[in-house]
């Protein structure tokens, strides 16, 4: 569970200061899937980012199943993110010199498991989204869905409490969007991931338990998604 | 999963890697060239010096000839006084003499021989038979004094004589040269009319073992050829020192002493020990002898030692800058993947590892490279090295002496030589420039992953490439 408390972020820009986090306050249930949207450059990155422990506040709490982050060092944040943090990114961000196999198989490295045991985990994670025909390609022989559902297995492999997705679906077609959209949605579900997903579309947006409006720094919790999408 | 993704990203950015490689090994290839070069033209003029001392001598010891002493040798014709012989008259002289070289006592020998840190020292007289004949010019006078005015009939020759001291045959003009045929002079011949010659002169004179050669009108006769070493400042006849003293009416005189010191270090104190003993006598050390090496040997040796070394070290730098600014360029063409990797949880030191090891990989191309360059340019340094010569002062110069129409100032003033310069590689040269190969990898892979470390995850993350 995420509780964050009067979380602000500031960044130098120039002369002055960017106030990209006014106070936020929100608590983030184990299992929940949250929405955010809101337009660009008020804050839902930065948001994301702190969630995922990549970066830390300028003032507030953010508490992670009890576990203030902003108190950890850097060395225990980044084992923090290797255990329980899964990222997707809009980009995909895949290491473009290794295969599909290669990318799932770099996120078990952090916890050192050992090259036989990666090996099939990466296999079946990748099998798992309908990949295994694809292990060996390299992601320039990938296309986009393929390539962002390698990036899913990747997230995944390491078996994550929550899952943070930043935009996962903006470079991608509509018919992708909509195959990946359910992906994420059966893999939420079925693995009771806490789940936060920014983004600017609607239509992924009112796929999640809960919407949230960022705007000027703050966040809004907007509503609750349908019964149809609440775990059983 | 370390060597698979260093490979990959090596094969992905080839050309750069094979650009810094390149640079890498040109530097290397050249540090190689430069201490061949270096070290072929120390081994040169460590052979020239060697022969120009003789094998194990580290320090020669002469005087300086006093006014007057020095000078030309002085020639009397007919039975009357100087200046007073007919012209016309028929002469044949056949004189030894010191040539212009001031001589020290013999005890001077045994006095150096006995100073601490000297091993031994042995002493020779180098000399000049000069051979005159013809008859007296008009006017009389003195062919050696300050000559006469007419005409007359005159030849001359001469060819140097050095007495050697056959119970030191380790040290002295001899020891660097090799008997080709016959043998040295033994100590049991120190009072014998007996000769070795120097294989040029022997081949010019058309002698060998079992001739004779006339020294001051003696007959000597030839037991052994011996060839100067490369280099090699040699005399044309060796006789025993005693039967030199003798002759050159030098008793108990020498004017050049070998000196071997105990060991390398002990060089400088042992010359200052001598200049102590011996006041007057000027002490030359091989480090002496060497600044006054001139020739193309002299130019290589600078060239290879200054000009070469800072060459190396120039491109070595430039090499070194150009592969950190690369490497540093590629870490940030990756920020993007470095910052997914932070944010999978890998730390920065598997992060820096990984860009070290990619430099490292670089470095030990670049130094295999290097040395393959190196061994290349060494080899044609040694097939296309023009000759180099080698000019040196062999002998105290003369001073004083009214001089004269046959006298000669020293034995030698000068003696140049041509050399041939090879250029070694040694393994202590390639193990340094492997080391630098490595050490500019891992320089370059330090600063990458100094600039990848503090490159904080969500900042990467957001850099749009």
């Amino acid at each position: 569970m995420y509780r964050l408390t009067d979380v602000t972020k500031d960044y130098p820009k120039g002369r002055g200061v960017v106030h990209a986090l006014r106070g936020v306050n929100v608590v983030i249930e184990d299992g929940d899937w949250l929405a955010i949207q809101g337009p660009t450059g008020h804050g839902k990155s930065t948001l994301l980012q702190i969630l995922g422990a990549l970066d830390r506040p300028t003032s507030g709490t953010v508490e992670l199943d009890g576990q203030d982050l902003t108190g950890l060092r850097e060395s225990q944040l980044t084992k923090v993110r290797a255990t329980s943090i899964g990222f997707i990114f809009q980009t995909f961000n895949l290491i473009p010199t290794l295969s599909a196999q290669e990318n799932v198989e770099a996120a078990l490295v952090p916890l050192g498991v050992g090259a036989g045991p990666r090996k099939e985990r990466a296999r079946l994670a990748l099998a798992e989204l309908g990949l295994d025909d694809r292990a060996r390609h390299l992601p320039s022989e990938l296309s986009g869905g393929q390539q962002q559902r390698v990036a899913i297995a990747r997230a995944l492999v390491k078996k994550p409490a929550v899952l943070l997705a930043d935009e996962p679906t903006g470079n991608l077609d509509e018919g992708t969007r909509d195959e990946i959209m359910t992906l994420l949605e059966d893999l939420w579900r079925d693995r009771g991931l806490t789940l936060v997903t920014v983004t600017h579309d609607s239509s992924v947006a009112r796929r999640a338990q809960q919407t949230a409006i960022m705007r000027n720094g703050l966040l809004t919790i907007r509503d609750s998604a349908p019964a149809r999408h609440l775990r059983a | 999963m370390f060597i698979t993704y260093l490979l990959r990203e090596l094969r992905r950015r080839m050309r750069q890697a094979i650009f810094i490689a390149a640079g890498l090994a040109l530097g290397v290839g050249l540090v190689i060239t430069v201490t061949a070069a270096s070290d072929g033209v120390s081994a040169t003029q460590g052979t020239v010096l060697r022969s120009l001392y003789g094998v194990g001598t580290d320090v020669t010891v002469t005087q300086s000839p006093t006014a007057g002493s020095g000078g030309g040798t002085r020639f009397n014709f007919g039975g009357g006084p100087p200046g007073q012989q007919n012209a016309g008259t028929s002469f044949s002289r056949d004189i030894l003499a010191g040539g212009g070289m001031g001589t020290i006592k013999s005890s001077s020998v045994t006095t150096v021989s006995g100073l601490k840190d000297v091993s031994g020292a042995a002493g020779a007289l180098v000399l000049n038979d000069v051979k005159l004949s013809g008859t007296v010019p008009a006017g009389g006078g003195q062919p050696g004094g300050q000559g006469g005015s007419g005409s007359g009939s005159i030849n001359s020759s001469s060819f140097t004589v050095t007495g050697v001291d056959p119970a030191h045959d380790a040290l002295g003009p001899l020891s660097s040269g090799t008997v080709t045929s016959g043998h040295n002079i033994t100590t049991a011949e120190s009072d014998s009319n007996v000769a070795v010659v120097d294989s040029n002169y022997a081949k010019a004179q058309n002698l060998k073992v079992g001739s004779s050669v006339t020294v001051a009108g003696k007959t000597f006769g030839v037991i052994g050829i011996v060839q100067a070493a490369q280099g090699g400042s040699s005399a044309n006849v060796y006789i025993p020192l005693a039967r030199a003293q003798a002759l050159a009416n030098m008793p108990s005189e020498v004017n050049t002493i070998y000196v071997s010191a105990a060991s390398a270090a002990d060089i400088s104190a042992v010359s200052s020990e001598i200049s102590r003993a011996l006041p007057s006598a000027t002490v030359t050390t091989s480090s002496n002898l060497a600044s006054e090496v001139t020739g193309s040997l002299s130019s290589a040796s600078t060239l290879a030692n200054s000009l070469g070394k800072w060459l190396a070290v120039a491109v070595l730098a430039a090499a070194f800058g150009l592969a950190s600014i690369l490497t540093m360029s590629a870490v940030s063409r990756r920020v993007r993947e470095f910052g997914t990797l932070k944010a999978m949880g890998w730390r920065s030191r598997r992060i820096i590892r990984q860009i070290m090891g990619e430099a490292l990989v670089i470095g030990i191309a670049g130094g295999a490279a290097g040395v393959a360059i190196g061994y290349g340019a060494a080899a044609l340094v040694d097939a296309l090295a023009p000759p180099l010569t080698a000019t040196t002062a062999t002998t105290a110069s003369a001073a004083g002496g009214p001089g004269g129409r046959f006298a000669r100032p020293a034995t030698s003033a000068a003696h140049t030589v041509s050399v041939h310069l090879t250029a070694p590689v040694t393994l202590g040269a390639v193990a340094l420039a492997v080391v630098l190969a490595i050490a500019g990898g891992l320089i370059a892979g330090s600063l990458g992953g100094w600039r990848a470390v503090r490159l904080r995850p969500a900042a990467a993350l957001a850099r749009v490439e």
